[in-house]
């Protein structure tokens, strides 16, 4: 009885394991033949939605793959994620816009190399109507003063991502806690935030550049933007600390940090959307460097 | 537009996706038939030595087994997915695999989360056939061997039902590959429907992100086909189920 248990369990679990082994064996090979026509390395960027949704990437990141035989990974999920995918050491680099998060995480060693690479502002996006009359607000704070005195609704990201930390920072200042049955949060990315904000007619905050590339499809309005203060959106990347995560490819990301501020990928950024929207969707920073 | 006309055309758009026959569609279909099928291979490589186990042996731990099997076939996949992401992670114990946002990572958890699935109807399957078929193997002189052979042809309808309930939940399942595979295209595809291709990112996942990003005909075409593969399997299994 027992013999046959021990046959009948163990030799397929065995071969089981056998072949998850052999499949492992080719990519787990380090010691592969002198390069010839070599494979694409592989590089794994964690990024916000925004750069992702707006469709930036594909541009910038297809002229990098082709000229240096790069395959790249992009996990698209929001700045807090991306910042916690890197700090399990997940990712290769990161690309994310939440300045505090950012230098905290530079701080506890997680991150080097962060480099300023572009800006956009975020915008408050609502019913044309304007039913809180964020239009004639003064500043950001005070347009969410009033949608919360009006109680409309507002939906919030609610993800941790740079667009709601931003949110939180702006609804601190607005001295509000915002609560109660017209403050929803669905705690999921920038497109479908607006997508679900837009199905109802009420307002959220965006970033300009989702909003645009996205604005053909939905019927909401940015009813507020350029307030220096509080909307400003500044972009970084950042590479994964070596030191941290022996296994991450730093020299990869330090490459693709280098290109991505170089001008050739400034370039692009400054660039990107100017067809298709009549204006780019976000500002490099080789500009300010100009002025 | 109306509302009825978006919908429309989103379903004209989605079947000129399908037919056209799309690259990115194409590979989105192929990368969760592959993760899903090899899934569902390692899980009744394991599930019906264990069945068999379970049903011929009387073993210590075989009543903690049947429990584990009955709370296995329910287990919420998001929380599976959380499980083998906090493993594979680099910072997790097994971070040194390099698996995390790999079709491995997937295939493991789908296999975790299907094995009992396929283990518990197979067992079910075992205890329908009849107990004579048994006692002749015994009677006509054969061995413990032999009785498991004969089971095996007995309750094969069964068992290959359990298979397919099993593939039926890995094809539909998004919770746990969206964590451990992280939803990949490589570039091309990564802000709407390009050249590009699926690295982890399966009908069911590539569902989630296409809908955010507001592509609803994209969503459609790989609803359309995600439930024909899912339907397929259903009336396979239900063929089986008839003839049992």
């Amino acid at each position: 009885m027992k013999n046959l248990f021990a046959k009948i369990i163990l030799v397929p679990v065995l071969v089981s394991l056998l072949a998850g082994c052999i499949q492992q064996a080719p990519a787990g090979n380090t010691i592969s033949p002198a390069p010839t026509v070599s494979a694409p390395q592989e590089l794994r960027l964690a990024t916000t939605t925004s750069t992702c949704d707006t469709g930036l990437l594909d541009v910038l990141n297809k002229k990098f793959e082709e000229e240096n035989n790069i395959k790249i990974f992009t996990l698209c999920d929001g700045t807090g994620k991306a910042i916690a995918t890197g700090e399990l050491g997940a990712a290769d680099v990161v690309m994310v816009h939440a300045v505090q998060a950012e230098l905290k995480a530079v701080a506890n060693g997680s991150f080097i190399n962060r480099s300023y690479m572009m800006y956009n502002y975020f915008v408050i996006i609502g019913p044309e109507n304007d039913p809180a009359g964020v239009k004639n607000a003064s500043n950001a704070a005070d347009a969410f003063r009033s949608i919360a005195a009006k109680q409309v609704p507002f939906i919030s990201r609610g993800d941790d991502s740079g667009t709601h930390q931003m949110e939180k920072s702006i609804w601190k200042a607005a001295s509000v806690t915002p609560a109660g049955a017209w403050y929803q949060s669905v705690g999921k990315g920038m497109g479908e935030t607006i997508t679900t904000a837009d199905t109802r007619g009420v307002y959220t905050l965006s970033d300009r550049g989702t909003y645009l590339a996205m604005k053909d499809r939905i019927k909401l309005k940015i009813l507020f933007k350029s307030d220096q203060t509080y909307l400003f959106n500044p972009y970084h990347v950042m590479a994964v600390n070596p030191a941290k995560f022996p296994n991450v490819k730093y020299d990869l990301a330090l490459k693709y940090i280098d290109y991505v501020i170089s001008p050739q990928g400034q370039d692009i950024i400054g660039s990107f959307g100017r067809d298709k929207y009549g204006e780019a969707l976000f500002t490099p920073t080789a500009d300010i460097n100009e002025q | 537009m109306s509302s009825a006309d978006f919908l429309f055309q989103g379903i004209i758009r989605a079947f000129e996706l399908i037919f056209s026959l799309n690259p990115y569609i194409l590979s989105i279909t192929g990368v969760s038939i592959k993760v899903s099928g090899a899934a569902t291979i390692l899980a009744t490589l394991t599930a019906l030595p264990l069945a068999f186990a379970i049903s011929f042996l009387n073993f210590r731990g075989r009543q903690a087994l049947i429990t584990l099997v009955n709370t296995g076939m329910g287990l919420p996949p998001v929380f599976v997915g959380l499980v083998v992401f906090v493993m594979l992670v680099p910072a997790g114990p097994l971070g040194l695999l390099n698996m995390i946002y790999t079709q491995k990572a997937m295939i493991l958890a789908q296999y975790i989360l299907i094995t009992p699935v396929i283990t518990g109807i197979s067992l079910a399957a075992i205890k329908a056939v009849p107990k004579p078929v048994i006692e002749t193997v015994y009677t006509l002189g054969g061995n413990e061997k032999d009785a498991a052979v004969a089971v095996l042809k007995e309750a094969r309808y069964g068992i290959i039902t359990a298979v397919l309930a099993g593939l039926g939940r890995a094809l539909a399942e998004v919770g746990a590959i969206l964590i451990v595979g992280g939803n990949i295209a490589l570039t091309g595809s990564v802000g709407g429907i390009g050249e590009g291709l699926s690295e982890t990112r399966t009908l069911t996942t590539a569902i989630t992100s296409e809908t955010s990003k507001g592509d609803i005909s994209t969503s459609i075409a790989l609803g359309i086909i995600l439930i024909s593969l899912v339907l397929s399997v259903n009336i396979l299994a239900n063929f089986f189920q008839r003839r049992d």
